[in-house]
């Protein structure tokens, strides 16, 4: 397939795979710490990851390999659609609280 | 303290550097400094309010608030700074003669600075609500007079960066600054518009097209302060995604055409209107 035909095939494809099933993945912050910090997700398929600030304070969510960057407020969920990624290993933390909030995200 | 100088120090860069280039695209003309002041003040209170409001915004459209309004801020900024290219295309040649004819800044209309406005504003409103809502963190958990010396440390470590920026920019000769400045705001704009594509992803709006096209990381790390910098200034990305990439391309070749366009006519404008002048009456 011709790339440009690729890219449309993809297109066109992905919006509804994005609206179909996707597992979601909880990460909870508590004490400016992940729980769980280690957590094995799919490979090759998209997912979403749902991180639930218990704490007060706004914690900002980034992962520079899955290119993840979200503003979590005190007391508040955000959601953020990831992958599909490759099988491998994705650091995140956060960013207001980086030597604690430390986690990673491992792809199978 | 430390912490709290580097979480301000990066999110002021960005903004400073922005505002830096926003200042070298105005040389010459006449009370930039007014509105590039008043858009980093709009910008300020733009942020204090959308950190005010970050639950809301973040809750609002299914959990996709945030991303849409980033992906939003962004594109307008991209909107602002073509237009701006495309106006200088047609002026940039007449502006730089009046500059060394009149020997002080020159008068220009309101439409052109209100945008450079609106671009500094939005660029110290993204920023600042970060900076904000990290800050109302450690004074909530109880912070100290260290973080608000961190604080004072990074915001004016990302000032002097921008300041540098610009004075380097003004080192450019005349005959070639407004081309210079003219290929960096380009460059601005396009990554700004990568940017945008980046968050409407996270958002689930768009799909990646290509998860990774190149892995530059080893190379230039997004991390290092050469890699940051370099973000803000051309959009480079170590692990660009492919929409990030059509985004950029697209971007950088409709703001050329549009320049390409509207340069043109001006030119003819302006070589037709000698030709009547020359004209014997």
């Amino acid at each position: 397939m011709s790339p440009i035909r690729y890219a449309l095939a993809l297109s066109l494809a992905v919006p509804f795979a994005a609206f179909g099933e996707t597992p979601a993945y909880t990460i909870t912050i508590k004490e400016h710490r992940f729980e769980p910090a280690e957590l094995t997700v799919p490979a090759g398929k998209r997912i979403k990851l749902v991180i639930d600030n218990r704490d007060a304070t706004p914690e900002e969510f980034e992962s520079h390999e899955m290119r993840i960057e979200k503003v979590i407020p005190g007391r508040t969920k955000g959601t953020v659609s990831v992958g599909p990624l490759k099988p491998g290993t994705y650091p995140f933390f956060g960013e207001f609280h980086e030597a604690t909030a430390q986690g990673k995200l491992r792809a199978k | 303290m430390l912490g709290s100088a580097v979480v301000v120090f990066r999110e002021t860069l960005e903004a400073a550097l922005i505002v830096a280039i926003v200042m070298g695209a105005t040389r010459g003309v006449a009370h930039r400094g007014r509105w590039v002041a008043g858009g980093v003040a709009l910008g300020i209170v733009g942020a204090l309010l959308v950190a005010l409001f970050a639950g809301a915004i973040s809750q609002a459209v299914e959990g996709r608030g945030q991303e849409l309004f980033n992906a939003a801020v962004l594109l307008v900024a991209v909107a602002m700074l073509a237009w701006h290219n495309v106006w200088m295309s047609s002026h940039a040649r007449k502006h730089v003669e009046e500059m060394r004819h009149l020997g002080h800044d020159v008068q220009v209309g309101a439409r052109p600075l209100s945008a450079m406005l609106a671009v500094t504003a939005l660029a110290v409103l993204r920023e600042g609500a970060e900076t904000v809502l990290f800050l109302y963190g450690l004074v909530a958990s109880g912070g100290s007079a260290g973080l608000a010396l961190g604080g004072a440390l990074g915001l004016a470590g990302g000032t002097a960066i921008g300041v540098l920026l610009y004075f380097g920019l003004l080192r450019i000769p005349l005959r070639h600054f407004f081309t210079v400045t003219g290929v960096i705001v380009l460059l601005l704009a396009a990554g700004l518009a990568a940017s945008a594509a980046g968050f409407l992803v996270q958002a689930g709006l768009l799909p990646t097209l290509i998860d990774q096209v190149w892995n530059s990381s080893g190379l230039l790390s997004m991390d290092s302060m050469t890699g940051r910098m370099l973000h803000v200034l051309v959009g480079y990305n170590d692990r660009p995604t492919g929409i990030e990439l059509l985004f950029y391309v697209a971007t950088l070749a409709t703001i050329l055409a549009l320049m390409r366009v509207f340069g043109a006519r001006a030119t003819r404008t302006a070589r037709s209107a000698a030709a009547k002048q020359g004209a014997p009456a």
